[in-house]
């Protein structure tokens, strides 16, 4: 296989990379002490000590059940609710004579219900099932038998040798020995684990990485000694023992499961950690259960319920009992009628208090129909029905990709209309995760007419205060917005475009400049074989982005080699001879940019030129800024520097100051467009001031001392200085298509939106100002330990001192941040309400994020957050951004719900009550970790706004219902108790009461939960205010809960004793015949049917035809269930024997009874409804009163209305022209 | 399609004022005429109530419950008249009930404790599982009909004379044609009722069959108030103002123990049925404060539109 082995850039050589080797002496101290005890055979996993310690297998469930256990715990977790326990034990005692109706009536509705709300969850876990089996059969080779074999990743075992091939996943947490590289390094993406897309380099120790072959592993015997298994992803600990040396190992060396192999065509590795072992399972928290807030408070509900039903239960046993006690006294009886001196225990006077005992669970299960057994189970389907119509959401259907809204779980909907704080991520999420050239500063003259996303919010701010001024920028590039798109790719600028640039006054700088972006990085192009085109594996989106930006304007980078970079030019000077091209390949090719804009215009003349690269001092965070030493073709020395505006003006040269204030000035703009920008710089160097420094650097690079890095940098900044400046270019992470937008309205719904992300504190402050998060007139107050003082103790290594420095820091950052909003604060209330009050955004790095949420910090922290309008945390690790979503779930109390498309948002996403995964580019872990799932940011509004809020309302709404109407019907059956001698005997026939739960209301209600809109989708959109409805929890206060009970026990006692007083004791219909328990019956269950349906209809403010059939149709359901229940045998029918045919419908009393009942029940809620749209009308009714006027006015005046706008905007412009 | 999307055509009502107040007017409109026109009816019906458990009783022993009830235990002769005035022309048919007070038929013992099989076939006499303690004689024979619902039969009679003239009493068709037809079999005798050692209500003649006890086959449907009526025939002659009725009845059924009211009605019926203000007030009452709720809205709106 060396054959196979790349001749592959030695990176190793060049000072960036031979800083990894940095010094380990701190935490390698503590192989083999507590925590770090992990003892790995490598190529051994037969080892006897090995065996011994037992490691985990690779085999990864991440299931909730198994096979045998299912049963037993999916019935405990149905029965974890207590409802569902009551009606078990209900249903356990049917079976005796205690009950008061027959055992089938209550116990199938029980088992419908369980067994539907099993079903669901076997089904949900049968899918999590099917996943977890694909990965663990995924193939993997593994050196066995001293050859490869190929195994299933389950089968692996700590210590085995795997080979993994490019676009692979590595199956385990691996320690790399080697690559196709010879110098062992390997590119890898990580997008998995932490949702970055660039590539991260991995290298392998010197001493394994000549290992590459069958022939060398069959000798190859070593120990890792190394960290137990912990969630870090970014430290790892261990040393290698291999002939008879130790050799530190650091994270550089690890090779994380999930993570992918790029670039490199293969590497060799150990496995160190499997299965539940590896890092990103230990990232992975386990899957929360989630319920909804209104669930929650529905159990309280219940148990209010449930403490009325006992009290019920419990007062009508002491009169049955006194009641019962009195039939015999003194020898004689009472009611004789009931043979009290033969009674069996239930009814026995002389035992009375156990006869009323028996009768309170008697009473239980009478009065249970307070209690809505069905109610569970209609909720479940409504949120299945909900989850399926946002499921099919058009508007939420991303065209580009094929992906519509997904509703993972169907728990959470009505949660999706109360959430309070957003926390989202921001690479992925926010933005598209590309970077795009859109501007660039050269010799003095900005280019790039392409408005930013920043620059258009705020021109659409601007004209909405009525500033018309800006209508006279110049034209939008957006005019000719047919020309196909490149990624990566958004400069539009004629003047530099298609060549045009030569012509420019600066063209020699402008050359210069894109020459730099096309020299001056590390990346790797490669090219695709079928169509020529090359695409760049950078180790940053915004260096692709530059280097892209050059190929567009003709300078296309087309080849690295070890020592050279290769580029195809445009030369400048086209019209002359190019007198050079001897000097390589004497080809002077046509190419033709395929897919490029310029394709259609003209095809360009390039030109291959090669830089012998000699030096690349790499980017790192301290030192903000990258060069790169080469020799170009007039054999001149180059150093191209880029880097940002803070470290590069003070490098410029004397003589380079040329443009250096309008540069600045434009920097200062593109960053308030929201653009990343570089200063881009070169410098010729003169060959003896080279060479002297090539030797210092070379020593630095090579000394063994601790303060080599430094050193190294002080060498490096030597050379970096008397740069000429050529200009600033300024990338753009493209926000995703209408976040501002979104953003904004989210904001207006009263949402608070935190950002969490990885990225650097500098980008994400730009991506705040892009999206609207934070804006100019807002202050920031920024908590950060990049100070210098704690920079000084790091590089001491004192760590005691800098935890104790980085708290006291922290600490009195927060204070000042806390000081500044009360002073402000002040100020505001002093200056009087006119003067709105100055926002502040936070903005927090995670190193501060850490030792603030580990301190018993998080209070005070909370207390800035919370006081901020928006906040910002960088730099923030998946781990920490679950602590910070806990910190929010629980300080506020409110609903949280966090939005992330990485495998690096899964445990934030678990964390917060509502997790919505992107289902952008990026990988699925954050969508399966998800509760819903959207193919781009801007879908939560719709999500959260409209299906939110209707949903909250419609589950709000519908719970509220199904309490009235059952405590409607359960309230007659007491007030009928009462007039029974609370014996227990049920108003209904049984059958009437076992339907009516099932056939009578349930469909209405249903309907409700699944139709109901109090406003349409565009009214739910144009008016976000109506949001705060969820938010404050409105619908679903105590206070109309408790409401809408109290109109239950209304309308029960109405129905009761107008049905009773009205019918009892006279005749009821001209032939002489009087109402008896069966008619009674029946005649209050035909009103309870009509009041509750009708009550329905009433409360509804949606009618479709769906809700006229439901509600119509229940009603006349209850009719001819009468009319056939009734023509049953009389043992079957009993008491409702040819009830409605014989006896109510020839009598006038029965259908004048059933009206006014109906009327009279329905006439407090319609009052208090009346009385509120007028006096204290709630947000929707509002709109829903403009709604009307608007269509009112709208239809008789239509099109003046039209011309009117039109006029009007006619007589602005003209006004604006004259001024 | 629109139903995916959530956009059906749909009706959306709003409470806007014209609404409430034609609602509340519309209401009142129906309801108050309803309210007159039952109210009108129950007018219309003359009904004629008289209490007799305590004047059907001798002086000496209305002082005191247990002589009462000792009074109705005894085997005398209880027979009683009374005599009621006709307030008003009668036309029949002329309702007879009795009206007995504070008698818990719907207790849940009482309801339960009867066999419908049993009622319905000869085949399942003894099908007596939940008529205990009346399922069966003391030597193990069933009892049909059993149960304590029809053990204590309601067992006064009435007769009633104007002036020298028998006034027949109708006793066919006061019960529901469905209950002689199939809960009440033609078959089906009565045998070994009311022969334990306590006696409960009346007798049945053992030679007709239950689908024609028709006695029995009204106090089988079981009342839903602990105050009811139940129908005891008809008399089918016009009963005119100023007439005085003789009534002979006998005093049987004890309600002395539970304290209970016994009364007799007679009672025309019309279209609405027997005699009761109650519907009347309540229609009127509803109509009149929806109309008054309109008024008082009208007034808001205009005195303060929005």
């Amino acid at each position: 296989m060396p054959e196979a082995r790349k001749t592959g850039i030695l990176f190793s050589k060049l000072y960036s990379f031979a800083c990894f080797l940095c010094n380990f002496e701190d935490s390698h101290a503590q192989i083999g002490q507590r925590g770090y005890s992990r003892l790995v055979y490598c190529n051994d996993p037969d080892n006897p000590v090995q065996v011994q310690l037992k490691y985990r297998g690779n085999y990864v469930s991440t299931t909730k059940y198994t096979v045998a256990n299912f049963i037993p715990k999916a019935l405990f977790e149905q029965f974890r609710r207590v409802a569902n326990i009551y009606f078990l034990v209900v249903a356990c005692v049917s079976f005796s004579p205690l009950a008061p109706y027959s055992a089938p009536s209550v116990l199938i509705p029980l088992l419908v219900v369980i067994g539907a709300t099993m079903a669901k969850e076997g089904v949900e876990d049968w899918r999590r099932r099917t996943q977890d089996i694909e990965a663990n059969n995924r193939k993997v080779k593994v050196y066995r038998n001293y050859r490869f074999d190929e195994i299933k990743w389950k089968e692996l075992r700590v210590g085995d040798l795997v080979k993994v091939c490019k676009n692979e996943y590595f199956p385990a947490d691996v320690v790399l020995l080697s690559s196709s590289y010879e110098d062992g390094i390997c590119y890898v993406e990580t997008m998995n684990l932490d949702g970055e897309t660039n590539l991260k380099l991995k290298h392998a120790l010197e001493v394994t990485s000549h290992l590459c072959d069958g022939e060398s592993f069959r000798q190859f015997r070593a120990v890792i000694k190394c960290e137990d298994p912990n969630e870090n992803l970014y430290t790892f600990v261990g040393a290698l023992r291999y002939d008879g040396k130790e050799y530190p190992l650091s994270i550089k060396q690890m090779l994380l499961r999930d993570s992918k192999l790029k670039n490199t065509e293969f590497i060799y590795g150990v496995v160190v950690f499997t299965g539940h072992d590896t890092k990103v399972m230990r990232n992975a928290t386990d899957p929360p259960s989630k319920r909804s807030k209104i669930e929650k408070r529905m159990d309280k509900i219940i148990y209010i319920l449930f403490s009325t039903l006992i009290l019920t239960a419990f007062v009508g046993s002491v009169f049955f009992g006194i009641e019962t006690r009195k039939d015999i006294s003194d020898g004689k009886y009472r009611r004789w009628y009931l043979r009290p001196d033969d009674a069996p225990v239930f009814y026995d006077p002389r035992r009375a208090p156990l006869a009323g005992f028996l009768h309170f669970l008697t009473a239980l299960m009478l009065y249970g129909y307070l209690i809505p057994i069905s109610l569970y189970v209609s909720i479940e389907i409504v949120k299945v029905l909900q989850s399926i119509f946002i499921n099919q959401d058009q508007d939420m259907y991303d065209e580009e990709t094929d992906r519509p809204a997904h509703a993972r779980t169907s728990n959470l909907n009505e949660e999706l209309g109360q959430v309070y704080t957003i926390l989202s991520d921001k690479t992925g999420t926010l933005t598209c995760n590309s970077m795009e050239f859109v501007k660039g500063s050269i010799a003095g003259t900005v280019y790039g007419r392409v408005m930013t996303e920043v620059e258009r919010t705020l021109m659409t701010k601007m004209r909405e205060a009525g500033d018309v001024s800006i209508d006279q920028q110049g034209p939008d590039g957006d005019s000719d917005d047919s020309r196909k798109s490149i990624r990566g790719f958004n400069f539009r600028d004629e003047r530099i475009m298609n060549g045009q640039w030569v012509n420019e006054p600066n063209a020699d700088i402008i050359q210069k400049f894109f020459r730099v972006l096309a020299i001056c990085h590390t990346a790797v192009p490669v090219e695709n074989k079928e169509t020529g085109e090359i695409s760049y594996e950078a180790e940053s989106p915004d260096e692709a982005a530059f280097i892209i930006a050059a190929r567009e304007v003709g300078f296309e980078f087309y080849g690295r080699t070890q020592k050279r970079i290769l580029l195809r030019e445009l030369d400048y000077e086209t019209g002359k001879k190019v007198d050079r091209s001897y000097f390589f390949y004497s080809y002077s090719q046509t190419v033709s940019l395929a897919n490029s804009s310029l394709s259609e215009i003209k095809l360009l003349e390039l030109v291959p030129r090669e830089y012998e690269l000699l030096q690349v001092l790499e980017f790192s965070s301290s030192r903000k800024r990258m060069s790169v030493i080469v020799r170009n073709m007039e054999n001149q020395l180059l150093l191209l520097c880029k880097g940002a505006d803070s470290v590069m003006f003070e490098r410029l040269s004397k003589d380079g100051w040329l443009f250096e204030a309008e540069t600045k000035d434009h920097i200062k703009k593109f960053a308030e467009a929201g653009l990343r920008t570089m200063v881009i710089a070169f410098r010729e160097l003169g060959e003896e001031e080279y060479k002297s420094w090539e030797d210092e650097f070379e020593k630095a690079k090579t000394s063994v001392t601790a303060d080599r890095e430094m050193l190294v940098d002080e060498i490096a900044d030597k050379i970096e200085k008397d740069l000429f400046l050529l200009g600033a270019a300024a990338v753009e992470d493209k926000l995703q298509q209408g976040v501002p937008e979104c953003i904004e309205k989210l904001a207006r719904a009263g949402i608070k939106i935190w950002v969490l992300t990885g990225d650097k504190m500098e980008t994400a402050v730009n991506i705040g100002y892009a999206c609207s998060l934070l804006r100019q007139e807002m202050k920031q107050i920024v908590i950060t330990l990049d100070s210098p003082d704690i920079g000084a103790l790091e590089k001491q290594g004192d760590k005691e001192a800098i935890a104790k420095a980085s708290l006291e820091s922290i600490r009195k950052q927060i204070r000042e941040g806390i000081s500044q909003i009360k002073s402000a604060k002040e100020s505001t209330t002093e200056l009087g309400p006119q003067k709105s009050a100055i926002e502040f955004g936070l903005i927090i790095d995670g190193k501060s994020l850490d030792v603030s949420l580990k301190k018993n910090m998080e209070k005070s922290l909370f207390e800035l957050a919370s006081n901020c309008s928006s906040v910002i945390c960088c730099r923030s690790s998946p781990k920490q951004k679950a602590l910070v979503t806990r910190l929010v779930k629980n300080e506020t109390g409110k609903t949280t719900l966090s939005v992330g498309d990485g495998a690096n948002d899964v445990g934030m996403l678990q964390e917060a009550d509502i997790g919505v995964g992107i289902s952008g580019v990026e990988g699925r872990q954050a969508v399966m970790a998800s509760d819903y799932s959207i193919a781009q940011f801007r879908f939560l509004e719709r999500l959260l706004l409209v299906h939110g809020h209707w949903c909250y309302r419609r589950i709000a709404m519908m719970i509220c219902y199904f309490f009235y109407k059952n405590i409607t019907f359960g309230m007659t059956l007491l007030w009928f108790e009462a007039h029974a001698s609370f014996s227990g005997q049920p108003a209904y026939n049984d059958w009437y009461m076992a339907f009516y739960n099932v056939f009578f209301t349930s469909l209405p209600v249903i309907a409700l939960g699944v139709f109901d809109q109090d406003v349409s989708a565009r009214l739910c959109l144009q008016y976000p205010l109506l949001y705060s409805e969820g938010i404050e929890n409105i619908l679903f206060s105590w206070p109309r809960i408790l409401g809408w009970m109290s109109n239950g026990v209304i309308s029960s006692i109405i129905i009761f004793f107008v049905t009773t007083k009205s019918m009892i004791p006279q005749a009821f219909r001209k032939d002489g015949q009087v109402v008896d328990y069966g008619i009674l019956g029946a005649t209050m269950c035909t009103c309870v049917v009509w009041a509750v349906n009708c009550q329905m209809a009433l409360s509804i403010n949606y009618f479709t035809w769906v809700q006229h059939l439901v509600i119509w149709g229940s009603i006349g359901l209850w009719y001819i269930f009468l009319v056939i229940y009734g023509f049953l045998p009389p043992t079957l029918s009993t008491t409702a024997h040819q009830v409605l045919g014989e006896a109510c419908a020839p009598s006038v009393l029965y259908w004048l009874v059933t009206l006014l009942v109906v009327i009279s029940a329905l006439l407090p809620y319609f009052f208090y409804r009346a009385f509120q749209t007028r006096f204290r009308p709630m947000y929707h009714d509002i709109i829903q009163m403009k709604r009307l006027e608007e269509s009112e006015i709208g239809n008789s005046a239509e099109l003046p209305r039209k011309v009117k706008d039109k006029l009007r905007h006619l007589t602005e412009r003209l006004m604006h022209r004259e001024l | 399609s629109r139903f995916t999307q959530q956009e059906l055509p749909a009706c959306k009502p709003i409470l806007t004022p014209k609404w409430v107040i034609s609602v509340f007017l519309l209401v009142s409109i129906v309801f108050v005429p309803i309210g007159v026109a039952s109210l009108y009816a129950s007018r219309d019906v003359v009904e004629i109530i008289d209490r007799y458990d305590t004047d059907c009783i001798p002086v000496a022993n209305r002082t005191d419950k247990d002589l009462k009830i000792q009074y109705i235990q005894s085997s005398v002769e209880k027979t009683c008249n009374r005599s009621l005035r006709v307030p008003k022309h009668m036309k029949p048919p002329v309702y007879v009930y009795y009206q007995l007070d504070n008698f818990y038929q719907n207790h849940r013992r009482y309801v339960k404790s009867r066999s419908d099989t049993q009622l319905r076939s000869n085949s399942s006499a003894n099908d007596t599982d939940n008529c205990k303690p009346e399922d069966t004689t003391s030597n193990g024979l069933s009892i049909v009909p059993c149960g304590l619902i029809a053990w204590s039969l309601f067992n006064d009679t009435y007769s009633f004379s104007r002036g020298n003239e028998q006034l027949d009493i109708n006793k066919t068709d006061i019960s529901w044609k469905s209950d002689r037809d199939h809960k009440f079999g033609k078959d089906v005798y009565p045998t070994n009722f009311q022969n334990g050692n306590l006696t409960g209500g009346k007798k049945l003649n053992s030679s007709i069959p239950l689908s024609e006890q028709e006695d029995l086959i009204v106090w089988m449907r079981t009342a839903a108030l602990p105050t009811f009526r139940k129908l005891y025939g008809r008399i089918e002659v016009d009963l005119q103002e100023n007439d005085v009725i003789q009534v002979t009845l006998e005093n049987n059924y004890n309600t002395y123990s539970f304290n209970g009211k016994k009364k007799l009605v007679l009672s025309t019926a019309n279209w609405l049925g027997g005699k009761n203000d109650f519907l009347g007030i309540a229609y009127v009452t509803v109509g009149g404060l929806c109309f008054f709720l309109a008024l008082t809205f009208t007034v808001v709106y205009l005195v303060k539109p929005r």
